[in-house]
């Protein structure tokens, strides 16, 4: 895969300088902070009240499987449902088919202006700077994407785009963008941006979603958001296409029902979402509304290479962002530094896999292998695992000669942190602990092959030196 | 282009049929396993309201409890008075028959447009385990009403409230029509926490959600 889509090759592999970056920008710094255990409270919260929640993590993760199996007839399945519906189906190879599909279809009904709604596989594919580079004006409609969308910058995650983002920085942006007079209430600046959306919403010709979903049985695509940006924007134009990557299928409306009990307790901790939308086909001979066109394009742009291989797994996320919000690596250097759209451990996972490890390679060591990630993942894909086979398979191919490097900055980063660092090694000591189980040692470990090539790493035991030297201090 | 798009479909379905068939066999799970349905399922109608009740109040929908579908012209008045709401109102054609008129509600009928006020639709179902209201979209309940407004009303009926989202599903099924363009699970006022985690309501849909709910068994 030579396709980076909205990142230049210049910027794949600079995770180390953007790293550097991230940890002196003190307006970023103060961001993180402000997010800080937010998204896992909620989640700890939503999951204790809702006692059936492990066994459907169980569930969730059986039925990506089976859909990863089976994935060309529910492929096929899918596509005659949209076809029955009056809608179409186009297959997108790699990003650039799926930018010029885009085009196609918005040229075809004369489209000038195309509202959007959050669609991580649009920025996979960098289709806003294609849409504008062609004479066509994508506007995005989450109050999250638009803020970044002014900005000028990608999301820094994959739930939350505008995490990075302060209160005066919106404000500016605002001021500047509507020429109206600065606002710095958060219900202000809400207001604001839903009034001049309002007109984008009317003026459309072109709606383009993303999908949570997309239900074999009956052709439709499933939309999951809080502020009814994506409704809007899939029915008031004339036209709407779906942009969905190839393992978002589910086989039947009642698995739909499995996946999102896990996927908004995860992602924000609700037991649902606000808006939960089934979108099939365009509107009926008699409707009074909804767009008279309804397209998915659907994007492989090297999925199919995961499949059955050592990454299958990383093909059962469901994109709740969960894994970002418990990585203490996000935490401390947020999204951006990750190069990619996709940030957190899912991403240091996926990048690789879209852009060629080569591409990427310090994107796997960004890892503490606390296993948190692994531990709240609703599709239970062993994170930490994948990461280290990217690493292994860097290394088998030699590609990788700062990496010890990398590794040593971001430990010396953690060092100097103390509370953080204790945090970190807090986790990776148990982790490691129960990894090891009762041998009590590891014969190969990622990070230190040379070490552990000669002889076994003991594991862990009895909490970290920093622990032991406070309970002695204490007694 | 045509021609392009059925060679990328071949491609595609080829590149995942080969990955499959060498992929290791306990890559081939065949059964999607056993579906789990929460507790809330096996509640009898009236546990099944308390809990809708509690769960649309917790995502801050308001609820008004009337006696039948003949009060809703006056609840939405009393509503639409309480709140302050003037302006204009729209409602769903297929709640057209009550006499609106008569609560002294000056609306019309039809899709939703930017410029209403507030809009007044029915609903298919109520949803027990999370609240959620489930609207289906159709030449008399046109999805527009549901976003554009900045006060939705929904009258459902008591009778209506189910468990969970496969109970919509199957009375969807028995009711043996096409899926319909659109499906709203709906739960609560539109809200965002874009801007430093701090919760707004009212960001593009509607910024009150109240419903009306028809108990005729009170
Ligand atoms: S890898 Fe798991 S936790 Fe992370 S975004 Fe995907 S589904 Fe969520």
């Amino acid at each position: 895969m030579t396709e980076v889509g909205a990142y230049s090759a210049e910027s794949r592999n600079g995770f180390n300088a953007r790293v550097e970056r991230a940890l002196a920008d003190d307006q970023l710094q103060h961001a993180l902070k402000r997010l800080g255990s937010g998204f896992v409270e909620k989640r700890a919260r939503a999951v204790a009240r809702f006692p059936e929640f492990e066994r459907l993590r169980d569930a969730a993760t059986s039925i990506k499987n089976h859909v990863l199996a089976n994935l060309a007839d529910y492929l096929e399945k899918f596509e005659s449902k949209v076809t029955e519906t009056g809608g179409q189906v186009h297959w997108c190879v790699d990003a650039e088919a799926a930018r010029n599909t885009v085009l196609r279809i918005c040229r075809e009904a004369d489209a000038r202006l195309v509202t959007k709604g959050k669609s991580m596989i649009a920025e996979e594919i960098g289709l806003n700077a294609h849409l504008t580079a062609h004479g066509i004006e994508p506007v995005e409609t989450d109050l999250g994407e638009y803020i970044i969308q002014l900005a000028g910058e990608t999301p820094s995650h994959i739930i939350a785009p505008a995490v990075h983002k302060s209160r005066e920085q919106v404000t500016a942006l605002f001021h500047s963008a509507h020429g109206t007079k600065p606002r710095h209430a958060p219900e202000d600046l809400v207001r604001e941006a839903k009034a001049v959306l309002r007109r984008k919403f009317l003026d459309a010709d072109v709606g383009i979603t993303g999908a949570n979903m997309l239900v074999a049985e009956t052709g439709s695509a499933v939309i999951v958001t809080n502020e009814g940006n994506g409704d809007l924007t899939q029915t008031l134009p004339r036209v709407h296409i779906v942009l969905a990557s190839i393992e978002k299928i589910v086989p039947t409306l009642n698995d739909s029902a499995t996946i999102l009990r896990v996927l908004t307790r995860s992602a924000t901790g609700q037991e649902t979402t606000v808006y939960t939308t089934f979108a099939t086909g365009p509107r009926r001979p008699d409707d009074l509304d909804g767009p008279e066109a309804f397209h998915v394009v659907l994007l492989d742009n090297g999925r199919s290479a995961l499949l059955g291989g050592e990454f299958h797994d990383i093909l059962r996320c469901i994109r709740c962002g969960a894994c970002l919000g418990h990585c203490p690596i996000y935490a401390t250097i947020g999204g951006h530094a990750y190069g990619s759209v996709y940030s957190g451990p899912m991403g240091a996972v996926l990048t690789p896999a879209l852009w060629g490890v080569e591409n990427a390679r310090d994107l796997p060591h960004a890892s503490t292998s606390c296993g948190r990630c692994e531990s709240i993942c609703p599709v239970r894909i062993p994170l930490p695992g994948l990461m280290r086979h990217w690493r292994e398979r860097s290394f088998s191919r030699r590609i990788d000669p700062r990496r010890q490097r990398a590794a040593l900055r971001l430990w010396a980063w953690f060092a100097a942190r103390p509370r953080i660092y204790r945090v970190a090694t807090g986790l990776a000591a148990r982790t490691l602990k129960l990894l090891a189980g009762r041998r009590g040692s590891f014969t190969r470990l990622p990070l230190v092959g040379g070490w552990t090539d000669g002889r076994d790493m003991p594991a862990p035991e009895g909490g970290t030196f920093h622990r032991q030297w406070h309970r002695r201090l204490e007694q | 282009m045509i021609a392009r798009t059925q060679q990328s479909r071949s491609q595609i379905l080829a590149a995942v049929r080969n990955a499959l068939d060498q992929g290791s066999p306990n890559k081939r799970a065949t059964s999607p396993g056993k579906l789990v349905v929460p507790a809330c399922a096996e509640l009898d109608a009236s546990g099944r309201q308390a809990l809708f009740i509690d769960m649309a109040v917790e995502a801050a929908a308001t609820i008004h409890q009337i006696a039948s579908a003949e009060k809703i012209p006056w609840a939405v008045a009393d509503y639409l008075g309480e709140r302050k709401l003037t302006g204009k109102g729209v409602i769903a054609p297929d709640m057209s028959e009550l006499p609106y008129g008569q609560a002294g509600l000056d609306i019309r009928c039809g899709n939703g447009k930017d410029s209403d006020t507030f809009s007044l639709t029915g609903a298919f179902a109520g949803i027990a385990e999370t609240g959620a209201l489930a609207l289906l979209s159709g030449p008399g309940s046109p999805t527009t009403l549901n976003f554009l407004p900045e006060a939705h009303i929904v009258a459902l009926k008591a009778d209506d409230i189910v468990g969970t989202y496969e109970d919509v599903w199957s009375r969807l099924s028995a009711l043996e029509i096409a899926m319909p363009r659109t499906v709203n699970f709906i739960t609560g006022p539109s809200r965002t926490a874009d801007i430093e985690q701090t919760m707004q309501f009212g960001a593009h849909g509607p910024r009150h959600l109240h419903i009306l709910l028809i108990d005729e068994h009170r």
